[in-house]
């Protein structure tokens, strides 16, 4: 079963042309890096997902279910099986990270007190910051900020994690961290939808690859099938070993 | 094209953006209306704006009533000394107090304290994608962010509203006693020899209007803001001059429709 897909799908902001007849497949249980170079439209593509943008045509399938036809309940019933990792972790700045990863619990679920805080502290300690629980997110570094995010993304065990550059703004070894966390998560049976342009940290997390450009997908398969393209542009991305 | 026409076209321009402005501020608020009856209710966070909106401008209100309480009370002796008729100074600061000065200074002091913060608050939340992660978590960020901001700030108005009432008829009270040497029974009894609750009740609740104007006002511009810090910054200054402006406009309105339905106060 597929657990995302894509299915024709164009999106225009104003006169440009964001996403171009965009179609791909992401396997339950595996991970995509969708991969390009900045402002190609991968995190647009990625918040189609989710429902935070509508495409202009096509339709976007998850776990089945179209979510380009959702709306109220029904796509709040369809994101609670997601979750989201932004690229600048997106934390609620006004709670503490503790209260960041215990927030999915308190909305969506009818625990206690008391087990959501225990929860929370474990899903912390999955990405080693149980002991910032009661700090402030303007406390933490940008790389702690990106662990919480990711330990909130995954409050509720969603069945696909949707990342957005995941290593963006970070050194090597942090990067080479959340990596680490991301392959874990991939492991443990959750679908990933990666958006990136750092391509050792794809090769590291992805299971198949897209690289898109202009809107399309120049190419689209495994990691081998990206290294023998014939197409420029897909060439000098896949031998670049930049990002971050 | 000529000067003339340029300046046409602006103008035009203008007025076309201050309707669109308008129109959807409207939109936002008649939404927020209508969400408002739908669960969930978002009790705790009501209660939690309710704190933070009416608690929290406690001081000020308290401070601000006092000092215009001591002001009108020296403008009202100096007037009423010339007719001989300083026994009314008590009941005229009152009148003026309950039905018009109070409720209008504690809107536009809310308007500057807690309208700057709604919008500043919700746009720094738009420009870091803090709503963007709400939605993704399957929260409806209208409801949870401005709706609950709304209802808060129409209950906490009233509440800061009489709190502004009572300081200034103290502050009356206090630059009475201290030119006349009126006891404060005295001064509590001359106040209130005047007021009936036809003063009272329209006057307070006029500003459930006031609280609903700042905060979906402040919410929308929050809602709507763009281009990072500086987009926060112009989001928390339009929420105060737009919510102060909206505010003046709406109380000549509320003010004739009071004199309508309790012609006795006219």
């Amino acid at each position: 079963m597929n657990a995302v897909r894509f299915d024709h799908v164009s999106k225009t902001f104003g006169t440009q042309t964001i996403l171009d007849d965009l179609s791909f497949e992401v396997p339950a249980g595996s991970a995509f890096c969708l991969l390009g170079r900045s402002g190609t439209g991968k995190s647009v593509a990625l918040r189609h997902i989710v429902g935070l943008v509508h495409p202009d045509s096509g339709h976007v399938f998850v776990e089945d279910r179209d979510v380009t036809a959702l709306a109220g309940r029904d796509l709040a019933a369809a994101r609670r099986h997601m979750g989201f990792l932004f690229q600048n972790a997106a934390l609620f700045d006004s709670m503490s990270v503790g209260d960041n990863v215990a927030f999915p619990m308190r909305r969506h679920t009818d625990w206690s007190d008391a087990d959501i805080r225990d929860r929370a502290m474990r899903k912390l300690a999955d990405v080693g910051l149980e002991r910032e629980f009661d700090k402030m997110p303007a406390d933490l570094s940008g790389g702690m900020k990106k662990r919480a995010g990711l330990a909130r993304a995954l409050a509720l065990d969603p069945s696909i994690l949707l990342v957005d550059e995941p290593s963006a703004g970070l050194d090597p070894i942090t990067a080479g961290e959340i990596d680490a966390l991301l392959v874990k998560t991939k492991q443990a049976g959750t679908t990933l939808v990666v958006v990136t342009h750092n391509i050792p940290s794809a090769r590291v997390i992805g299971d198949t690859f897209g690289v898109l450009h202009g809107g399309r997908l120049l190419a689209a398969g495994p990691i081998e099938t990206l290294d023998a393209s014939e197409e420029p542009m897909v060439q000098a991305f896949m031998r670049s070993h930049g990002g971050g | 094209m000529t000067p003339q026409s340029s300046m046409v076209d602006r103008a035009g321009a203008g007025l076309l953006g201050a309707f669109e402005f308008v129109g959807s501020v409207s939109a936002f608020g008649a939404r927020a209306v209508v969400e408002a009856a739908r669960p969930p209710y978002e009790p705790r966070e009501i209660i939690r704006h309710v704190y933070q909106f009416g608690y929290r401008s406690t001081p000020l209100i308290v401070a601000a009533g006092f000092a215009v309480g001591v002001v009108l009370s020296m403008h009202t002796r100096a007037s009423l000394e010339r007719f001989g008729a300083e026994a009314m100074i008590p009941a005229g600061l009152a009148i003026a107090l309950i039905r018009e000065t109070g409720p209008l200074i504690a809107a536009l002091l809310v308007a500057g304290r807690v309208g700057a913060g709604i919008g500043a608050e919700i746009g720094a939340m738009k420009v870091t994608e803090q709503i963007d992660a709400l939605e993704a978590g399957a929260v409806d960020a209208f409801k949870y962010l401005a709706v609950t901001r709304v209802i808060a700030l129409m209950i906490a108005m009233p509440l800061l509203t009489i709190m502004m009432d009572f300081a200034g008829i103290l502050g009356g009270y206090v630059a009475e006693a201290a030119v006349s040497g009126m006891s404060w029974q005295q001064y509590f009894e001359r106040s209130f020899t005047y007021i009936t609750y036809a003063d009272i009740f329209p006057a307070t609740l006029k500003t459930v209007v006031f609280g609903f104007l700042i905060a979906a006002v402040s919410s929308y511009l929050g809602f709507t803001t763009t281009r990072g810090t500086e987009g926060v910054g112009e989001a928390s200054t339009r929420s105060v001059v737009v919510s102060s402006m909206l505010i003046i406009l709406s109380d000549v309105v509320l003010v004739k429709l009071i004199f309508f339905f309790y012609p006795q106060v006219a």
